[in-house]
């Protein structure tokens, strides 16, 4: 049997009657980004809880690098680097103490951890504020500290969060950079985030959920083009104009329109919709785009759906 | 596990948690330990030296000796109570450092522990640097009659885990800072006024006296007072026995309390 590095089978996390995780199944493969998209209050982060042994698996099944979560938590949390939703670091203490104390949990000795350190310091571009303290350093440094703190003990598995939320636009990018850099270097990661256009930037696979369940699986590419097309169409119409275009494009076959408020959205091959949007008499309210993760997720958590 | 599991599920993670406290403290002596050294000598000239004066005990003694061992009872239970009630309420809810040592192999009960040894050891800390003012200041106020007083070292871990265990135990039910006026107010204020380190419980009425057996200071000012006199009774090994036993007790409902919060 093969053995991943993390493998959930019919995970399921009740808080009293409600389901917050409704029999998930997933397997992270080898050195790849794994990730978790959906909305607020989807399972996302408790998935991850349970992942790192910190809530308990209500049912299922659920291995971390072939160790069951159950009876190995200790073993199971020295493979796992956790990079948390919010920045739990200690403020009290310099940027380079912060990663000193982390790995001293782990039994790292310490010049061992000493010189990772340094080096960490460096990738995550910290060095130069490695003896400030961490009240004054800013949003995206912290977070890349709290990368850099999940990595003190070279884990198996990284496993991440909503790593930017709460970023400003170079913060973030930052951010993306240095997982990529760490992707390359062939760390395992799993991620969790309801940027769709981080998903995109970062995961080589992922996985929808909604409600406690998982709506769908695949690679972002493969996950647009079947269920957003490869090309949208927005268009800025009010009721009464649409109904001929909407009795037009209904007979083109691989052309989907679903309609909210005052867009009306024409999923497609990109000839199809190029040819729509030609029709359209005011091209200033036409818009033709790439379909994107965003146009899945929407279409797949529901909006009044028309095909 | 089960969040009322009886024997802690501990490791050497107590001990890195004990350790980060230690690298945090050294961070910030300089206002942690300003306040705590000079506030007992405040008491000591105000109490025992100004009240002192209009103070006529029945035993004869001069009351800056009676209260002695009231203050190296009490200073103590103070220092262990601020870093486990406050102190550690904020590491829980506003530092997040619970969830963040949680993600390592360090499990909440070696966190729970470590936090007691650490309320301990700022207690134990406390009790020494006051047991030393005493000794300097002999020559003049006999405040430490015996050598067994030094005694007072050593079992100082007892109080020291003992008013950690309780300061934690109101810590992890606590849903805001602001509750912590309830339990400084009702729990830790009578037991500084009625555990026997201001007046002498004998002298009370029976339905006092039994009340005060119920409290943890009063069985530690015993003690204590038993060690700087030099008088050791077997009522002694009680009061001792009775802190054993109930420091046992609240360091399990720590356990439990702290569980419950922070296992989802």
């Amino acid at each position: 049997m093969q053995q991943y590095p993390v493998e959930a089978v019919g995970l399921v996390k009740s808080f009293g009657s409600f389901r917050a995780v409704d029999g998930v199944s997933f397997n992270v493969l080898d050195g790849e980004c794994f990730g978790i998209l959906g909305p607020n209050g989807a399972g996302k982060s408790t998935t991850i809880k349970m992942i790192s042994c910190v809530s308990p698996v209500t049912a299922g099944e659920l291995r971390v690098a072939g160790m069951n979560v159950r009876k190995q938590a200790r073993d199971v949390k020295s493979v796992l680097g956790i990079v948390p939703q919010e920045d739990n670091l200690d403020p009290d203490l310099s940027v380079r103490q912060n990663l000193a104390v982390y790995a001293r949990y782990y039994g790292i000795p310490k010049h061992e951890a000493l010189a990772g350190i340094e080096e960490s310091l460096a990738l995550f571009q910290l060095s130069e504020r490695a003896d400030a303290r961490v009240d004054d350093l800013s949003g995206g440094m912290k977070r890349r500290l709290v990368i850099a703190r999940a990595l003190v003990h070279a884990p198996q598995i990284l496993v991440l969060d909503e790593p930017t939320t709460g970023l400003d636009p170079q913060a973030r990018h930052l951010v993306w950079q240095k997982l990529r850099l760490l992707k390359n270097r062939g760390v395992t990661m799993l991620l969790t985030t309801h940027y769709m256009d981080e998903a995109a930037h970062l995961c080589d696979r992922l996985v929808i959920v909604h409600r406690g369940r998982i709506l769908t699986e695949g690679k972002p590419l493969a996950l647009i083009s079947e269920h957003a097309g490869d090309q949208v169409l927005e268009l800025r119409m009010d009721a009464h104009e649409r109904a001929p275009l909407l009795g037009e494009v209904q007979g083109i076959p691989g052309v989907a329109v679903e309609e909210v408020e005052d867009i009306v959205y024409v999923f497609g091959a990109p000839r199809a919709t190029r040819e729509i949007a030609e029709h359209v008499n005011d091209p200033s309210r036409a818009f033709l785009r790439p379909g994107n993760l965003e146009d899945v997720f929407l279409r797949l958590t529901g909006r009044g759906l028309l095909d | 596990m089960s969040a009322f599991a009886v024997r802690p599920d501990l490791s050497i993670g107590a001990w890195r948690v004990w350790q980060r406290h230690r690298d945090v403290l050294l961070q910030l002596w300089k206002s942690e330990f300003v306040a705590q050294l000079v506030e007992p000598v405040i008491v000591i000239f105000a109490l025992g030296l100004g009240l002192g004066q209009f103070v006529q005990l029945a035993s004869g003694e001069k009351y800056v000796e009676f209260l002695t061992p009231g203050l190296l009872a009490m200073f103590p239970m103070f220092a262990a109570v601020f870093e486990c009630s406050w102190g550690s309420y904020v590491r829980l809810e506003m530092q997040g450092t619970y969830r963040a040592i949680m993600a390592t192999p360090v499990s909440v009960d070696d966190i729970i522990t470590g936090e007691l040894l650490w309320g301990t050891t700022r207690s134990m800390m406390n009790g020494a640097y006051i047991l030393l003012v005493a000794v300097a200041l002999n020559p003049w106020y006999h405040m430490v009659d015996s050598p067994l007083a030094i005694l007072i070292i050593p079992l100082s871990v007892v109080p020291g885990l003992l008013f950690s265990a309780i300061s934690l135990c109101f810590a992890s039910v606590a849903r805001a800072m602001s509750q912590f006026s309830y339990f400084f107010n009702l729990v830790i204020n009578p037991m500084f006024w009625f555990g026997g380190a201001f007046f002498p419980l004998e002298d009370l009425p029976r339905w006092a006296q039994v009340l005060g057996w119920f409290i943890p200071l009063t069985h530690v000012v015993n003690l204590y007072r038993g060690l700087i006199e030099g008088e050791l009774a077997l009522g002694h090994l009680g009061n001792l026995a009775w802190l054993l036993v109930v420091t046992a007790v609240f360091y399990w409902l720590a356990l439990v309390g702290m569980r419950r919060r922070l296992i989802e």
